[in-house]
């Protein structure tokens, strides 16, 4: 069955990229670069990934659709449904929980007034918990976007938020 | 001072370039190796150095490197296992992210004595700065000759690409990680065929630890037989030990394998003791999987020996009364923690990261996380203690991948040791609700040790 060819697109520098992250892998073996392409698609196309996005990575790799939404929903860093423009993704596991997890993930809720897994009204924040993500020696720590925030206080999660949304504020 | 062969140069400004990286003996292996050894002669230093897998299952590496089919015509591959995701461990984030040359340095002897012409860094995710830090350190190995084309004039040629996961524990365990560096869901393959025969892309690979590669540096600099002085026993050269819960100084060290688990807590070369004069209570030694031991238990072995930092020591007296080096990730309980709880949140992420092959392992790592929770929210049974125990059993050796075994361990290893507490909290729901069960018979038996001046 033929993929029916796609709306979207990325732009050419893009592209190149996934040309290049393509030449990495053994002759006919470009599906080994679905994994970085789909990170690529994900930050491109708002920070999740429809099913039209999908279809668009599996043109792209000359694979079928199944093969993308497989590989998606297997691995934790890939959002199938929209997400906020920061997401705070706090670890919960052992090592982060002893050092005070469940208070920082208990002052984000009331702060922003949302639950595990949900967006703000305005679209800014989701926040999520995570397994551990290597800094168990700074911790209790998160995610947000290409950065780890380490040592977190209430205080700290405060300057965050100031600081999301000042960014938020200037970029628009 | 301990000997430092990894993190010698670690606090020198600059290290992460090039340039003050060469200036300072780095890349020395590799125009030794290349200039004046065979691959085979590579592989035998790193035999005779001892060196074994620092990913966590302590295989020798040397061996392993031994074992790689080389079928005529077939490309080969080296992979480098950044995926470090057992709780606990964050040693070798440290590694790449402040002595990313020393990787690449490791990486590039290691594909020579291997063969490797693509090797492949399979790091996962959410270290996305560390991956720039790498890809920087091999365009500047590169531009100076280090990679690429006929490297040093040697005819050998080397390709390094950083693979970025997207977020899968099990993607650690090596077939897995083959079957995501083919583009797939990371579920571990049956094996054999092992991946020295039949690996990426149906090719010979051998997968190993960013630690293990690193050490490869040394081993070459110095020669196999020094480094296998370092160490006692089958535990040669150093290790890294990334220490955290509740210590003073969390971080990463690096150790001689001779240093006993109680100056490891309590020096201030490393973890510098309990932190607000605590009480240690356990102490997970080797990542999450590895079973959790008392503090009487911890220091001291069977024999009543110092229990010492190396693989050999921290396993003595099996899984009853012993523990293992595992991966390195040191984790540490106060008195004021319960071992209830954190046995749940391990459980919470066995569940989590499993990847649904096996039944036992698949329902097995859920039932164990839905029965902890009951009796950590005062809900549980009695029964529910032997339940849980007969799970774990159930679960242990009966799976495709040892994910199994590392999750059915820390329930068993907390039971076993721990069993009145998980009574304690059956019995007083309520009481449970506000307060920790503290310390009991097995308390760190020790004064703590003052610091050396
Ligand atoms: C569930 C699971 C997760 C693992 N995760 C890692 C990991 O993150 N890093 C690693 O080096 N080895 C990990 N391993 C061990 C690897 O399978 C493999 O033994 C190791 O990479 C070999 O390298 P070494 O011999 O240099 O230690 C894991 C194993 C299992 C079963
Ligand atoms: S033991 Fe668990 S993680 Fe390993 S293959 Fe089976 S189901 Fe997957
Ligand atoms: S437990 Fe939170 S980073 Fe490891």
């Amino acid at each position: 069955m033929e993929t029916p060819l796609s709306e979207l697109s990325f732009p050419p520098e893009k592209l190149a990229k996934v040309a290049e992250l393509i030449s990495r892998y053994p002759e006919g073996k470009q599906k080994s670069a679905i994994l970085p392409v789909l990170h690529i698609a994900q930050e491109h196309f708002g920070g999740w990934l429809s099913p039209e996005v999908m279809d668009y990575v599996a043109q792209l790799l000359h694979i079928l659709p199944v093969e993308v939404y497989e590989v998606a929903t297997f691995y934790s860093m890939y959002n199938l449904k929209p997400v906020g423009k920061y997401v705070f993704e706090v670890c919960q596991t052992g090592p982060c929980m002893i050092n005070g997890s469940d208070e920082i993930i208990q002052y984000i809720k009331g702060t922003l007034n949302i639950g595990v897994g949900e967006t703000t009204h305005d679209g800014m924040f989701t926040l999520k918990t995570v397994e551990c993500l290597g800094a168990c020696g700074y911790a209790p720590m998160m995610q947000l976007g290409k950065t780890y925030r380490e040592h977190l206080t209430k205080e700290k999660i405060d300057s965050i938020i100031a600081e999301c949304r000042k960014f938020a504020s200037v970029n628009n | 001072m301990a000997r430092k062969l990894l993190l010698d140069k670690v606090d020198i400004p600059g290290i992460r370039s090039y340039d003050v990286y060469r200036r300072e003996g780095g890349y020395l292996s590799v125009e030794k190796a290349i200039k004046q050894m065979s691959p085979d002669q590579v592989t035998d230093e790193v035999k005779k150095s001892g060196l074994r897998g620092r990913g966590g299952a302590g295989f020798p590496a040397g061996m392993k490197w031994s074992f790689i089919a080389k079928p005529e015509g077939v490309p080969r591959h080296l992979v480098c296992n950044a995926d470090e995701s057992e709780p606990g461990t964050f040693k070798d984030r440290y590694l790449m992210e402040f002595l990313p040359h020393l990787l690449i340095e490791g990486l590039i002897v290691s594909s020579y004595a291997l063969g490797s012409h693509v090797t492949y860094i399979y790091i996962r995710g959410e270290y996305a700065w560390i991956i720039d830090i790498l890809e920087t350190a091999i365009n500047e190995a590169k531009s100076n000759g280090f990679l690429g084309k006929n490297i040093l004039g040697s005819g050998f040629d080397l390709e390094i690409y950083v693979h970025r996961g997207a977020g899968a524990y099990i993607c650690g365990e090596e077939t897995a990680l083959l079957e995501s560096l083919e583009g797939k869901r990371g579920n571990p393959r049956i094996k054999p065929p092992f991946p020295a025969v039949r690996g990426a892309w149906d090719r010979p690979t051998v997968v190993n630890n960013v630690e293990t590669l690193a050490a490869v540096v040394s081993i070459i600099n110095i020669g196999g037989e020094e480094y296998a002085k370092i160490g006692i026993g089958k535990s040669t050269g150093t290790k890294l030990i990334s220490a955290c819960g509740n210590i003073n100084k969390p971080g990463v060290y690096e150790i001689d394998m001779t240093i006993s688990v109680e100056d490891f807590i309590y020096s201030d070369e490393y973890c510098g003791g309990i932190a607000k004069g605590k009480k240690l209570k356990a102490c997970i030694p080797g990542g999450s999987s590895v079973p959790i031991l008392p503090a009487n238990l911890l220091l001291r072995t069977v024999k009543g020996e110092k229990r010492l930092m190396n693989y050999e020591s921290l396993s003595d007296g099996g899984f009853a009364k012993g523990s293992m080096l595992g991966s390195g990730g040191f984790i540490v309980l106060d008195e004021d923690q319960c071992v209830v709880k954190n046995t749940l949140t391990l459980a919470r992420f066995y569940r989590h990261e499993s990847c649904g092959q096996c039944s036992p392992c698949r329902e097995g790592t859920g039932w164990m996380e839905k029965i902890l929770t009951n009796i950590e929210k005062g809900r549980g049974k009695s029964s529910d203690i032997d339940l849980l125990w007969d799970i774990q059993r159930k679960i242990e050796g009966n799976t495709i991948c040892p994910l199994g075994d590392a999750a059915a361990w820390p329930v068993a290893a907390a039971i076993r040791h721990f069993r009145d507490e998980f009574e304690w909290h059956v019995s007083n729901p309520e009481e449970s609700q506000i307060r920790n069960f503290g310390l009991a018979h097995y308390a760190d038996p020790l004064v703590p040790v003052v610091a050396a001046v």
